[in-house]
C-alpha cells in the first residue's frame, strides 16, 4: 500500500505524549554549568560601568562574562552572517559597550546551578550613558527608504517594476477602494524557551543541543564566529518545541553558551526566560496603503500597494508585504513599493508567513471593500478576476486550483446563506457576519542532500540534517522514502536534526517537504541504480534491466518475472550496507517558464456582541490547493495551526511598544495574548485536488504558511459584514467595536 | 530571585508579627522570580489547619483563608448559597492556579500593571517617588475610577469583586489580637501611597473571610470582559446580585472589577435601584451613577462607556442566571 | 549618566540546603535543595524528569502542569520544599487513554505543551466538573498551545471523556 496520501499518525507521537521526547534544554550531564543572561534596561547608549562584583562573590557563581572580558571572536561581519541574515552587520552579543536596543544581552552569569546564575544575574548593576532613541514607526514614516539588497533578496525579491500607468488607470476607474493598514510588532513565542546545551569534550570538540530550525546553519555560524573547524562542531536538534521562524537565525543564547563552554572548558546550558524571548527577532511593525480601481463590471484595472516596515539600525530586514496583489489579480496597471524605516530595535526576523499575512490583509480587505462598493458578492469579485496566469512574473502557474478552493469552500461553508448587506444577520445579542479572502504563498524549493542506505536487516535508512520543528517532517519523509522502495513504514528509519547528516537548508518558508523530499527521491534513484548493479553481478535475471524498469515492493526488487530481496542484495554486497548520498535540486530550466504558488481561500463566520463589542469566530473553513498532500493528517494540523494563528493575529496578539521607554511592555504570556482553547470553535480544512507535474518529482508544494494568509482578512471582512465597521488595524480588540 | 530561609509554621503564634508568608505561592513566587518581591525568610503557613475549612457560622459562612480558590468555588455550601462567588472565582486564572491559590492570597494579589512588573520602569507602587509610567504610557488596562496622580493601577482579583458585592468581612490576626475588616475597607485607593495595596498591617495574617446571611441565590451574575475567552485578566468585570419581588428590585448589589485600585461599589446606585422595576433604563441609570467621576486616559477611555454597558448586560443576565456562560463571557 | 536606581537590590540570603523526600510517580526520591528551587526545576534539573516542561516559569502557560495529590497544579509557582509529603505525578507516571487519543487526533505538533495538556486533562477528568465541550474548553484554557492544535486537543479529550461517561 502506498504510504503517501495516508493519514499516518506522527511517528514520534509516543515520545511526545509520555514526556520521553528530549528538547535542547533536557540533556542533563554531570557538572553542567548554567548561564543566565542580563539584558540592557536602556534602549540606546553606552555602558559606562558594569558592576559585576556582587554577582561574582555569590556562592556558586563561576564567572560573569561582559564585553570587557569576552573571549575573542571573529572580526568580520561576514563571519556572523548566517543563511538567513539580511543585508547589514549582524548583532554580536557582548561585542562592546554600545547599546543598540532595549533588552540587548550585556552579560552572562555562569554558575553551578540555575538558581545561582539567576540570582547572580539580578545582582548586576550598570551605569549607562543614554542617548535619544526612536522606536515608533508611525512617527518616522517620512524617513522610509529603499531596502538594501543582499543574499536574502534572492528568496525575497523586491516587488516587480510598475506596469502600465497606475495613476491614470486609477483616476479613470469606475469604482475605487483605498485604505491604510496598521500592524504592530509580534513575537513568535514558541512554547519552548530558547535553550542551548553545549557539551565540551575536553579537547575543543563541541556537541551542541540547540533550539533551531537549521542545524547546519548553526554549525557554520559557530565554526565561523569561534574559529573552530566545522568537524569539531556538531549541532543536534531532534526535538524543537516550536519556532515559527524564531529559530531560522542562530539566537544569542547559542553564542553565549558556546562562548562560555570554550572559555571555561565545561558543559554550559543557557536558557532564555520568557521575557528574554521578546529581545530577539520579531515580526516588524508595518503601515500599508492600498488603492485599487475596477470597472463597473468588477474587473480590477489598477493596483497600488505600498508598505513601510521597521528594521533595526544595523540590518535591513525585509519581507514581501506588497508583492502579492498582481500574483492573484491580473491588472494592467500596477504600482508596488516596499520601504524601510530603521529604528532603535533589534532586527526583525521571519515569523510565520512573513510579509504574506501582513500584505494579504491589506489586499483582501481592500478587495472586500471594493465588492461592497460594486455591490458584487466578494466571492464573485474574486471569480471575475480569476486567472491562472501570474501577471507579476508574466508566466503561467505550474498549477493553480484556487477556483476549486473558492467553489468547494463556499459550498461546504454555506456561503450562499450570506445576505449581502452588512448588519443584516443577527442571533440574540449578536451581529453575525460572513467574510472570505484569498491566500497565496510561494511554493519554493531549495537544494538539499540526502543519504539513502539499505542495511543487512533489509531496512531502509534515510538521513538529512533537517529539523522537525513540529510540522511532521519525520513522518512525511518516512512516507516518501517508504514509497520509493515499496516498504512498510516500520522498515524505514529517517534520521534528522543533526548537523553531521547530509546538508539541508534552514526549515522554513513552507519549502522543507519539497526540498528534503526531493533529495530523498534523488538519493533513492541513485540507490536503486546501485542495487541493480549488485543484482546484475549476482543474479543473471537482472542482466538486461534498466533502472526505470524496476519495481520495488514488499522488500523485493522486481524485474519482469525476476525478483530478489533487499536482504539478498545486501548479502551479495558482502553484508555491507548499500549506500548513497545525493543532491536533490529544483529543475531550474523547466521551472523557469512557470510561477509556483500554493493557494487557499478562507471562509469565516463571526458573531459580534452588538452592545459589548466582543468578537467570536464561531466557525471557519480554509480550502487549500497545495499540490499532492503527503499526509492529510499532519497537513491538516498545519493548516489548522495557521487558522488558530489567524484568530490570534486578527483579534489578539500584539507586542505593546511604549515609545517613551523604547521597549516592549507585555513581555510575558499573561498579557501577550495568544488564543486559549476557549477561543477556538469549529475549524475545518479542505484540501482540493491539485496535480502538478512540473513543480518537482513528488508534485508537492507546502502548507506551513498558507493557513495564515487568507483567514486574518477573512475575519476582518466578516466583522465588517457583521457590523458595517471596517477596522484596518490588527489586532481588532473589542473596544474598537463598541460604537456600533 | 534571591535565596531565603524556609520555615513551616505549625501554629498561629509562629506567624503573627512576622513576614513573609507563603500559601499557594502563585503570586508571591511569580513576583520573586521577577525580583519584584523579596524575603529573608519565607514562612509556609499551609500547615495551619484551622484556616482551611469552609464552615457555617451563626450569621453566614466562613471561608478559611487557606482554602484554595477551587475548593471554595466548588464547595457545595458556596455553590448553593453564594453562587455569585463561585462564578467569580471560576472566571479567574486557570484551573491549575485555582487549585493552588488560596482565598487569603487572592485578596493580596498585586496589580498586573505593565510598569509595576517591569523592574526598570519608573513606578510609584514599586519604588515610591519614582513616578508613574502608566499615566502617559500604554494604559489600556489601567484604572478609570479612584485614580491619583501617583498611580492608575488596577487590582486584578475576580473573587474580590464578588466578595465586595456580598459585603464580606475579612478576619485577620496580628500581634494585637484579632480584628475584622469590612470588605470595602480592606483594599484602598492609591492616593499618595500607592505602594500600599490594602489596610492589612505588617505582621497580620488573614485567617478567614465571612460571608453574611444575605445570599442572592436566585438572581446573580458575573460578567468578565477581556481580550480572550479565558485565562486573562479583566478589562472590566461586573458582579451583580439582585433580590426581587416579581419584577421589582428589593435589593441590588453591583461591584466592578478591572476599573480601580479596589473593587468598585457605589451604594447610591444600589439605593437608586431599590423599589424600581427590573428594566434596562433603570439599570442604565444605576450604571451612570456608578461611573460618575470616571476619568479615562489615552488608551482606556472606552472603559467608561463599556463599563456602563457591562453593568446593564450583567444585571439583565442576573434576571436569568442560566444565561451565564463558562469563563463569565457575555450572554448569547 | 543613568545609574539604575529603580531596581531593588536584595540582600544575599543563603538559605541552607535541605534534604527532602518527594513522592514522585509512586517512588520516594531524596534530594538536597536550597529553598528557592521550584518544584519544576527540582523535577527537571535535579531529578532528570524532563517530561515536565518550562514554558514561562510564571504560571502563564501551563506547560509545567503536574498532579499533586491528584489535583493539577503548575509546578513553576511552588517550591520543592513545600511539597514534602505530597504525592506528585508527572507525565512520566501517567498511563492513561488520553495519551493514545492525543496521537490519534494529532493533538500536538511540536509536543512541548503536550505533557502539560495531558496532565491537565487527566486532572480535569478526575475533577469531573466540566460537562459540555464549552466547559471542557474553558477548564483546559490554562494550557496554551502555540502550534494551534487546540481543536484536536479538545477532540481527543472529548473522545476519552465520552468513553468514561458511558
Amino acid at each position: 500500500m502506498a504510504q503517501i496520501g495516508q493519514p499516518i499518525s506522527r511517528l514520534e507521537g509516543k515520545l511526545k505524549v509520555t514526556g520521553a521526547a528530549k528538547y535542547s534544554g533536557e540533556y542533563n550531564v554531570p557538572d553542567l554549568l548554567y548561564g543566565y543572561v542580563v539584558n540592557s534596561s536602556v534602549t540606546k547608549g553606552k555602558i559606562v560601568t558594569i558592576h559585576t562584583g556582587d554577582a561574582e562573590a555569590l556562592t556558586g557563581v563561576v564567572k560573569v562574562f561582559t564585553h570587557l572580558n569576552r573571549p575573542g571572536t571573529a572580526w568580520f561581519d561576514m563571519q556572523y552572517s548566517d543563511m538567513d541574515a539580511p543585508p547589514g552587520a549582524p548583532f554580536r552579543p557582548l561585542h562592546n559597550e554600545e547599546i543598540k536596543f532595549n533588552g540587548q544581552p550585556i552579560a552572562l552569569v555562569v554558575a553551578e546551578t540555575f538558581e545561582a546564575a539567576r540570582q547572580g544575574a539580578s545582582m548586576i548593576r550598570v551605569d549607562y550613558q543614554e542617548s535619544a532613541f526612536e522606536t515608533d514607526l508611525k512617527k518616522h514614516l517620512d524617513a522610509a527608504r529603499e531596502p538594501k539588497k543582499g543574499m536574502a533578496t534572492m528568496l525575497k525579491p523586491p516587488p516587480p517594476k510598475p506596469t502600465g500607468d497606475f495613476e491614470k488607470a486609477y483616476a479613470e476607474a469606475a469604482f475605487k477602494a483605498s485604505a491604510e493598514f496598521t500592524h504592530g510588532t509580534e513575537h513568535h513565542n514558541p512554547m519552548e524557551l530558547f535553550t542551548t546545551t553545549t557539551l565540551y569534550d575536553g579537547k575543543g570538540k563541541l556537541t551542541i543541543y540547540d533550539k533551531t530550525q537549521g542545524t547546519i546553519n548553526c554549525q557554520l555560524y559557530v565554526g565561523n564566529v569561534f574559529g573552530l573547524h566545522f568537524k569539531n562542531v556538531r549541532v543536534v536538534s531532534p526535538f524543537v518545541g516550536g519556532a515559527f521562524g524564531s529559530g531560522l537565525r542562530p539566537q544569542y543564547q547559542l553564542f553565549l553558551s558556546v562562548m562560555a563552554a570554550l572559555d571555561l572548558k565545561r558543559h554550559v546550558r543557557v536558557t532564555l526566560d520568557r521575557s528574554q524571548m521578546f529581545t530577539f527577532g520579531h515580526r516588524p511593525q508595518t503601515v500599508q496603503y492600498t488603492r485599487f480601481g475596477a470597472t463597473a463590471g468588477g474587473k480590477i484595472t489598477a493596483l497600488n500597494h505600498r508598505s513601510v516596515a521597521e528594521t533595526s539600525q544595523f540590518e535591513d530586514y525585509t519581507e514581501n508585504v506588497a508583492n502579492w496583489s498582481p500574483m492573484i489579480y491580473p491588472a494592467g496597471n500596477t504600482l508596488l513599493e516596499q520601504k524601510l524605516v530603521p529604528l532603535d530595535v533589534n532586527s526583525p526576523t521571519d515569523m510565520r508567513a512573513p510579509g504574506g499575512c501582513t500584505g494579504l490583509h491589506a489586499i483582501e480587505a481592500t478587495m472586500d471593500e471594493l465588492s461592497y462598493k460594486l455591490k458584487i458578492d466578494p466571492l464573485e469579485l474574486r471569480l471575475i478576476n480569476y486567472s491562472t496566469f501570474n501577471t507579476a512574473e508574466n508566466k503561467p502557474y505550474s498549477s493553480k486550483q484556487l477556483k476549486e478552493c473558492y467553489l468547494q469552500g463556499a459550498e461546504q461553508f454555506g456561503w450562499s446563506k450570506r445576505s449581502a448587506e452588512p448588519r443584516s444577520m443577527r442571533k440574540g445579542h449578536k451581529l453575525v457576519g460572513y467574510g472570505m479572502a484569498t491566500g497565496i504563498w510561494d511554493a519554493m524549493q531549495l537544494p538539499a542532500r540526502a543519504e539513502a542506505k539499505i542495511t543487512k536487516d533489509g531496512k531502509l535508512h534515510v538521513k538529512s540534517a533537517v529539523t522537525d520543528i513540529g510540522v511532521g517532517t519525520l513522518t512525511v519523509m518516512t512516507q516518501i522514502a517508504a514509497d520509493e522502495f515499496g516498504l512498510p513504514m516500520e522498515d524505514v528509519v529517517f534520521s534528522y536534526g543533526d548537523s553531521k547528516l547530509p546538508f539541508a537548508p534552514i526549515q522554513g518558508g513552507s519549502f522543507t517537504t519539497a526540498t528534503v523530499g526531493t533529495a530523498i527521491v534523488f538519493a533513492s534513484k541513485a540507490l536503486k541504480k546501485k542495487l541493480l548493479k549488485i543484482a546484475k553481478s549476482s543474479n543473471p535475471g537482472f542482466k538486461d534491466a534498466e533502472p526505470e524498469e524496476l519495481v520495488f515492493k514488499d522488500g523485493l526488487m522486481l524485474y519482469k518475472e525476476h525478483s530478489v530481496t533487499l536482504l539478498e542484495l545486501v548479502a551479495a554486497n558482502k553484508d555491507k550496507p548499500v549506500r548513497t548520498t545525493n543532491l536533490g535540486y529544483p529543475h531550474a530550466l523547466k521551472l523557469r517558464k512557470y510561477s509556483r504558488a500554493v493557494h487557499s481561500a478562507s471562509f469565516v463566520e463571526v458573531e459580534v456582541d452588538e452592545e459589548l463589542g466582543s468578537v467570536k469566530v464561531t466557525r471557519a473553513l480554509t480550502a487549500v490547493a497545495a499540490g499532492r498532500i503527503i499526509n492529510p493528517k499532519t497537513a491538516r494540523s498545519q493548516v489548522l495551526g495557521g487558522m488558530v494563528w489567524s484568530i490570534s493575529k486578527a483579534l489578539m496578539e500584539e507586542t505593546i511598544l511604549d515609545a517613551n521607554l523604547g521597549k516592549y511592555m507585555n513581555q510575558n504570556l499573561a498579557e501577550y495574548h495568544i488564543p486559549v482553547h476557549a477561543d477556538i470553535n469549529e475549524l475545518d480544512v479542505l484540501f482540493v485536488k491539485e496535480e502538478d507535474k512540473v513543480i518537482n518529482e513528488l508534485g508537492i508544494k507546502g502548507v506551513g504558511e498558507v493557513g495564515l494568509v487568507a483567514m486574518p482578512p477573512a475575519i476582518a471582512n466578516a466583522i465588517y459584514h457583521a457590523t458595517g465597521k471596517r477596522i484596518n488595524q490588527f489586532p481588532i480588540h473589542f473596544d474598537k467595536l463598541i460604537d456600533l | 530571585m534571591n535565596n531565603f530561609s524556609y520555615q513551616r509554621a505549625a501554629t498561629l503564634s509562629d506567624v503573627v508579627g512576622k513576614s513573609t508568608f507563603v500559601a499557594g505561592g502563585t503570586n508571591l513566587l511569580d513576583l520573586m522570580k521577577y525580583n519584584l518581591s523579596n524575603a529573608d525568610t519565607l514562612i509556609d503557613v499551609n500547615a495551619l489547619t484551622d484556616f482551611h475549612a469552609i464552615e457555617e457560622v451563626p450569621d453566614g459562612l466562613r471561608l478559611g483563608s487557606l482554602a484554595t480558590n477551587a475548593d471554595t468555588a466548588y464547595d457545595s455550601l458556596v455553590e448553593n448559597r453564594y453562587p455569585l462567588l463561585s462564578k467569580a472565582i471560576l472566571a479567574g486564572a486557570s484551573a491549575q492556579i485555582r487549585n493552588m491559590a488560596t482565598n487569603g492570597g487572592n485578596l493580596l494579589q498585586r496589580t498586573r500593571c505593565y510598569y509595576f512588573y517591569d523592574a526598570h520602569a519608573p513606578c510609584n507602587k514599586r519604588v515610591p517617588g519614582s513616578g508613574c509610567s502608566a499615566i502617559k504610557g500604554y494604559n489600556r488596562n489601567m484604572a478609570i475610577l479612584g485614580t491619583s496622580d501617583q498611580c492608575i493601577a488596577v487590582y486584578p482579583s475576580d473573587m474580590s469583586v464578588a466578595l465586595s458585592a456580598l459585603d464580606a468581612v475579612v478576619n485577620v490576626s496580628g500581634l494585637n489580637g484579632e480584628r475584622s475588616i469590612a470588605f470595602e475597607d480592606f483594599h484602598r485607593l492609591p492616593g499618595d501611597t500607592p505602594e500600599i495595596d490594602n489596610n492589612l498591617q505588617p505582621g497580620e495574617l488573614i485567617t478567614s473571610i465571612d460571608l453574611p446571611e444575605k445570599t442572592f441565590t436566585k438572581n446573580y451574575s458575573y460578567l468578565k470582559l477581556r481580550d480572550r475567552s479565558s485565562y486573562a485578566f479583566a478589562l472590566i468585570s461586573v458582579a451583580s446580585a439582585l433580590e426581587l419581588e416579581g419584577d421589582t428590585i428589593q435589593e441590588a448589589r453591583i461591584a466592578l472589577g478591572g476599573v480601580a485600585h479596589k473593587p468598585w461599589r457605589v451604594k447610591e446606585a444600589e439605593q437608586y435601584l431599590t423599589g424600581k422595576k427590573t428594566d434596562r433604563q433603570n439599570f442604565a441609570a444605576a450604571a451612570d451613577i456608578i461611573l460618575q467621576g470616571a476619568v479615562g486616559f489615552e488608551h482606556n477611555a472606552f472603559k467608561i462607556e463599556l463599563a456602563k454597558r457591562a453593568i446593564i448586560r450583567n444585571c439583565i443576565m442576573a434576571l436569568d442566571p442560566s444565561t451565564q456562560l463558562p469563563g463569565a463571557q457575555p450572554s448569547a | 549618566m543613568h545609574t539604575e536606581t529603580l531596581t531593588q537590590t536584595y540582600p544575599v540570603t543563603t538559605g541552607t540546603l535541605r534534604e527532602i523526600t518527594l513522592r514522585i510517580n509512586g517512588e520516594e526520591r531524596r534530594l538536597s535543595v536550597l529553598p528557592y528551587v521550584s518544584l519544576l526545576d527540582a523535577l527537571r534539573e535535579y531529578l532528570d524528569l524532563t517530561g515536565t516542561k518550562k514554558g514561562c516559569d510564571h504560571g502563564q502557560c501551563g506547560a509545567c502542569t503536574v498532579l499533586c495529590d491528584g489535583k493539577r497544579i503548575i509546578s513553576c509557582l511552588t517550591l520543592a520544599v513545600m511539597k514534602e509529603g505530597a504525592e506528585i505525578t508527572t507525565i512520566e507516571g501517567i498511563d492513561h487513554p488520553i495519551q493514545q487519543a492525543f496521537i490519534d487526533h494529532d493533538a500536538f505538533q511540536c509536543g512541548y505543551c503536550t505533557p502539560g495538556q495531558i496532565c491537565s486533562a487527566v486532572g480535569m477528568l478526575q475533577e469531573g466538573k466540566a460537562k459540555s465541550r464549552d466547559e471542557v474548553k474553558d477548564q483546559m484554557s490554562g494550557n496554551l498551545c502555540r502550534c494551534g492544535a487546540n481543536q484536536q486537543i479538545i477532540d481527543a479529550i472529548m473522545d476519552v471523556k465520552g468513553g468514561e461517561n458511558e
